[in-house]
């Protein structure tokens, strides 16, 4: 097992990137870790080519990445195989402003409806815009109890590594595959290595589960986990919530690894005790111990192992366009020299793209739009973090700020304890839940060469909506500061120094 | 900010393409010209922008390949040269496919006219994506990739064959050898790529795996 230390960035031993031989060539050697044994536990046969068919316990589907598997299914002559196991909501494309019926976009509308038709034609569960449960898939699913330690879970979306915080397998899939889970309840894939991902000491003050994943995104790089299930361990991931872990899983996905995990704990059980579909109570002791009974022992065996220490860490903002390219706020732009050789030329395409100079710093760049929310920084600590920067404070002129809940349930949890409110008064817009300016395949999206403050989750170019628009992603926290202040500010000054508000500024108008 | 762009109002214009048969069946040789993609980790929403993926049909995507790249060059862009509009290759470099797991972009890819992908490396999802389709991705030398991008670069209507049974590339009297792991060689080879069948072949040994996980009755006492 080789063991790589990442505390300081000039000493990384980077672990070697990109393509790795899937399938029979590669013998992955980890045993006895958690995804050794829940993917043990999911085997049904082995395929031709040496790929595995693998049981998926909980398959999630949306709008954007069914319609077209399910015509496939009826094409193929098939059924939906194991309809209970599969659960729906809408969120990629929903308008955050009124989600009265007809959308205005008939798209949209033209989507949910197939969607609402397919879900109904297969008995499928559909948790639909007004049912109370309505959100983005990776917040809904973890807030009903659906997801729980020791899953196979399944969507048509690379960050349903999310579920990976409760101890589940959890990968993205594309259509043709959405294809197969729905008529197979599997799937044809090969096993991934393990890395351990250690992590010493505490998140300090100011510093959020965001930072620490992009810290380790830049470590690693982007493809530094292709091939690679990440396992997060040590005793900074344990003192995480599981909100929080799942921010951490979220993002495994842009460090190249198409799963991330959490060992299930008392934590993880706390957050599932008493959620709608979580074991019983009659049953919650043998649920309980079949969790535990997974968790990697200390007879695991990865097959490698990487080290960070939590208590180093700043506020860190992306200032690239890969999730790669963050630093910490006290930091200066990279200059090429600081650079391996083989990242110089996307850096050279980002200080163009996003117009920036090597050698400047982040804090003090101005900013136009700032979005809170996403399946990565969507739910309630993450509004309440963002709220207790806002609390007190008014947004800068000319900045739109809005935060969308990740979920009708977050929606509702936030309004009862007047996160609402704080917004508002500050000058934020308080918005209905859907995936939003994440990827802006709503009407919130980005406008020209406009630049944003974002808690999402990518800052590819284009991502959020305009061709040539421009995303810095950041905690929420960092991202109701950039608000307030106007530009990229290192938050820890906000939370240390009482509110001042300014006088009070005319909302920005919606256009 | 909120103005709608409606997916047609910033389609790129594109030469006429000859219409190719979609992959099916095993998969043994690829030929065709190549087209150029240039950098390490070009995403999916680079691939096909996510206001295309707003539709129940896969159909229409290919003229969407790129979208934004295309539209930014104004006909500059590989896969706009006159000279390979029949282009059935792409020569890409590091973690090609990465982000999004939206099979749009392979689809778009195959209804551009792609048949096989030749690059330094792949995201692991978009591998598969590719897969499912009976797109083989290969992976190549940094070296060698460098060349063949030159090569096409300098004649964009240099015709290349792929050939999967014996993993070479070959152009212009000179060859490449190509990597990809045996698994899926055979499944594309065979003409088993197409996951489905296999899987519900299985039915048997699935209520197997079924009966050994308690979560599926809720932990219910056995």
């Amino acid at each position: 097992m080789r063991v790589s230390c990442c505390e300081s960035r000039p000493a990384v031993s980077r672990p070697p990137f990109g393509f790795r031989l899937l399938g029979s060539a590669e013998v992955t050697v980890s045993s006895g870790t958690l995804y050794d044994k829940v993917w043990d536990l999911h085997r049904v046969a082995e395929l031709p080519g040496g790929a595995t068919q693998l049981f998926i316990g909980l398959h999630l589907i949306h709008e954007v990445t069914s319609p077209q598997a399910f015509v496939a299914l009826r094409e193929l002559g098939l059924g939906v195989r194991h309809p209970e196991r599969t659960v729906a909501t809408v969120d990629h494309i929903v308008p955050t402003t009124s989600q009265a019926r007809p959308f205005a976009d008939p798209l949209a509308e033209t989507m949910l409806a197939t969607l609402e038709s397919h879900c109904e034609e297969h008995g499928i569960r559909l948790h639909g815009i007004g049912s109370g449960r309505q959100g983005i898939v990776h917040v809904i699913a973890p807030e009903l109890g659906l997801t729980q330690p020791g899953m196979t879970v399944a969507c048509g979306d690379s960050h349903t590594s999310t579920h990976g915080a409760f101890g589940a397998i959890a990968f993205g899939i594309g259509t043709s595959q959405v294809r197969d889970v729905l008529a197979a309840q599997s799937l044809s894939i090969d096993k991934l290595k393990v890395r351990r991902i250690w992590v010493e000491g505490r998140l300090p003050f100011g510093v959020y589960a965001k930072d620490l994943i992009l810290h380790m995104i830049r470590q690693l790089g982007v493809k530094g986990g292709v091939g690679y299930a990440y396992e997060f361990a040590g005793p900074a991931i344990e003192a995480l919530s599981m909100e929080e872990r799942m921010t951490l899983c979220n993002m495994a996905i842009e460090g190249g690894a198409r799963c991330g995990y959490v060992n299930p704990d008392a934590t993880t059980f706390a957050y599932l005790h008493g959620r709608p579909m979580a074991p019983s109570r009659a049953n919650w002791e043998r649920a309980v111990a079949w969790w535990q009974s997974l968790a990697s022992g200390p007879e695991a065996h990865f097959d490698d192992e990487v080290r960070f220490d939590a208590s180093a860490l700043a506020p860190t903002v992306t200032w690239g366009i890969t999730p790669g390219q963050g630093i910490g706020i006290d930091e200066a732009v990279p200059t090429p020299e600081q650079l391996e050789p083989n990242e110089r030329p996307l850096a050279e395409q980002a200080y163009l793209y996003m117009d920036l100079t090597p050698g400047a710093a982040m804090a003090g760049l101005p900013v136009d739009v700032c979005f809170i929310g996403s399946c990565t920084n969507g739910r309630l600590s993450d509004l309440r973090a963002a709220a207790a920067v806002a609390r007190g404070r008014t947004v800068a002129s000319g900045i739109k700020a809005f935060v969308v809940p990740g979920s009708e349930q977050v929606a509702r949890a936030a309004e009862a304890e007047g996160l609402d409110q704080v917004f508002r008064a500050a000058g934020f817009e308080w918005r209905e839940p859907g995936c939003s300016m994440c990827l802006a395949m709503n009407p919130d999206r980005l406008e020209g060469r406009q630049i944003s403050a974002s808690s999402s989750n990518r800052n590819f170019k284009g991502r959020q909506g305009s061709a040539v628009g421009r995303t810095l992603l950041m905690s929420p926290a960092m991202v109701a500061a950039a608000a307030v202040r106007g530009h990229v500010t290192d938050v820890r000054e906000l939370l240390l120094a009482p509110p001042h508000p300014e006088p009070a500024q005319p909302e920005p108008a919606l256009s | 900010m909120t103005t709608s762009t409606s997916p047609t109002s910033s389609r790129p214009s594109s030469p006429p393409r000859s219409h190719a048969a979609f992959p099916s069946g095993p998969i043994r040789s690829v030929q065709g010209q190549a087209a150029v993609i240039s950098g390490d980790d070009i995403d999916t929403d680079r691939i096909i922008p996510a206001r295309f993926l707003k539709c129940i049909s896969f159909e229409g995507l290919g003229e969407q390949a790129f979208a934004d790249d295309r539209l930014e060059l104004a006909g500059a862009h590989s896969l706009d040269r006159p000279e390979r509009r029949d282009a059935r290759i792409l020569f890409v470099n590091r973690n090609f496919g990465c982000g999004s797991s939206r099979e749009h972009a392979p689809q778009s890819l195959m209804r551009w006219g792609i048949r096989a992908v030749v690059g330094e490396s792949f995201a692991e999802i978009f591998f598969g994506n590719c897969l499912a389709l009976g797109i083989p991705c290969l992976q190549v030398s940094h070296d060698s990739l460098v060349d063949l991008q030159d090569l096409s670069t300098a004649d964009p209507a240099l015709d290349f064959q792929l050939d999967l049974v014996t993993a070479v590339l070959k152009a212009a009297d000179r060859h490449w050898p190509l990597e990809m792991a045996p698994g899926p060689r055979h499944l594309l080879l065979s003409g088993q790529w197409d996951a489905t069948s296999q899987l519900v072949a299985h039915d048997q040994e699935l209520r197997a795996t079924a009966a050994r996980l308690p979560y599926l009755v809720n932990f219910a006492p056995s």
